[in-house]
């Protein structure tokens, strides 16, 4: 989808700040928020990372600039949470105006049962590696170009490497595709290449002429081109 | 820091945590195990030590360079979105630098969270149309001859750039190695320096 995600390329945005907290959460609800997605996503409450992300992608554009990167998080997984109808939005908000009426000093949780699990490292919760009942339809050096296609659905295609011609880098197996999977439309594996790039195909004729960007891309977004 | 908290976001995701508690799917226990196990174990100290190992000992990188997970493994570090880890080595006339341009994936079991420039509009959208201007304003200033690669993590691959050795370290161990690699040096955003000549 054509959304505010989708910012490679896109001007106006000004300096990269650098951090001066150098803090992994900049306030208590952020690390809250992140490990909750994390938890959601191991125990697959939420459907997969695709389909959170698309979610993300859904956001209003002003909250999505404006909100931060854990921002970004509470509103996906609150977007998925009354979707599959595990929080409906209705039971948030009546309870927000319980909690906003309650000094945040004494509000404490209720009905918390003790939990014994081991605290190791989070390890990979999914491999999204899959075999492709087809061998990849491109070869290492093949010109390819991209497809010009435009849905409203998930892709991982972003807008700027859009009908543009590069050259495949590297072939990486078969992995769920994003296309599908963030839709509950299967798994759906294909071939996963990375493409590269240089800078006049992507930016014009005035491009720095020693500037090559590599983006890993699948397999239905790629053509091969005749020579 | 201050817990709870009258912001919007706060109040918000506290009225999450505590409807998933009522509804038996989490708890605060779990909860609190992760953020502390993202704050205290997870970090780019990982990636420094592959780094370091790969500066002295030349078939540890050549087996990096051709399989990151391998090397992850070698040195018994494990953790989230790193299925698939792709080392990309910089020299005199390659330099390479990571972004996301659609979301902010990022090597999380080998550099740890990332740092709040690489989740910003200003980077994601700068650094694959104008790298060599924002690589000069991280302070890292490269020479015209030299090629600049953007590696746009746009599926499940990840990426660590392998910085160059600075002259000089011929003598440090591998662990006082480890300790210059900084975050930004294995994102590409930074040079890793010898502090002796700081």
């Amino acid at each position: 989808m054509d959304g505010i995600h989708d910012l490679g390329g896109m001007d106006g945005f000004g300096h990269i700040e650098e951090d001066e907290n150098n803090s992994l959460f900049h306030a208590y609800w952020e690390g809250r928020i992140f490990a909750i997605a994390e938890i959601l996503s191991n125990n697959h409450t939420i459907p997969n990372s695709d389909a959170f992300r698309h979610a993300i992608e859904r956001m209003d554009p002003v909250e999505y600039l404006t909100g931060g990167y854990y921002g970004r998080w509470l509103a996906g997984i609150s977007t998925l949470l009354n979707e599959h109808g595990i929080v409906p939005h209705s039971e948030t908000q009546h309870l927000l105006s319980r909690l906003s009426e309650i000094a945040p000093t004494v509000r404490s949780l209720t009905s918390d049962p003790v939990w014994s699990g081991i605290n190791d490292t989070p390890a990979d919760a999914t491999d999204c590696r899959r075999a492709v009942p087809h061998p990849p339809k491109f070869s290492l050096g093949d010109r390819v170009c991209t497809t010009n296609k435009v849905s409203s659905s998930h892709t991982r295609l972003p807008r700027y490497a859009r009908a543009k011609q590069g050259n495949i880098h590297k072939h990486h197996g078969g992995w769920v595709y994003p296309d599908s999977n963030a839709h509950g439309l299967g798994e759906n594996p294909q071939h996963l290449y990375t493409v590269s790039f240089t800078g006049d195909q992507l930016w014009g004729c005035d491009a720095d002429p020693s500037i090559v960007i590599y983006l890993d891309l699948y397999e239905p977004y790629l053509e091969k081109v005749k020579p | 820091m201050s817990k709870k908290s009258d912001h919007p976001q706060a109040l918000r995701t506290e009225a999450l945590e505590t409807l998933l508690i009522q509804k038996g799917i989490l708890n605060t226990q779990q909860i609190d195990a992760i953020v502390k196990s993202y704050e205290e174990n997870v970090g780019p100290m990982a990636g420094a030590q592959m780094v370091a190992r790969a500066w002295v000992d030349p078939k540890f990188k050549s087996a990096m360079l051709k399989d990151g997970k391998w090397a992850m493994s070698q040195l018994g570090i494990k953790g989230a979105e790193a299925q698939h880890l792709e080392i990309v080595e910089n020299t005199a006339r390659i330099h390479n630098v990571v972004v996301c341009t659609l979301c902010s994936c990022y090597p999380w079991a080998v550099l740890g969270l990332p740092p709040n420039w690489y989740k910003q509009p200003a980077y994601r959208s700068r650094i694959v149309k104008e790298p060599r201007t924002v690589l000069g304003e991280f302070g890292v200033s490269l020479g015209e001859d030299v090629e600049i690669r953007v590696w746009d993590s746009s599926a499940e691959v990840r990426y660590l750039v392998l910085p160059q050795r600075p002259s000089g370290t011929e003598n440090l161990k591998e662990s006082e190695l480890a300790r210059l690699v900084s975050r930004d040096a294995m994102i590409g955003v930074g040079i890793v320096k010898n502090s002796q000549y700081r």
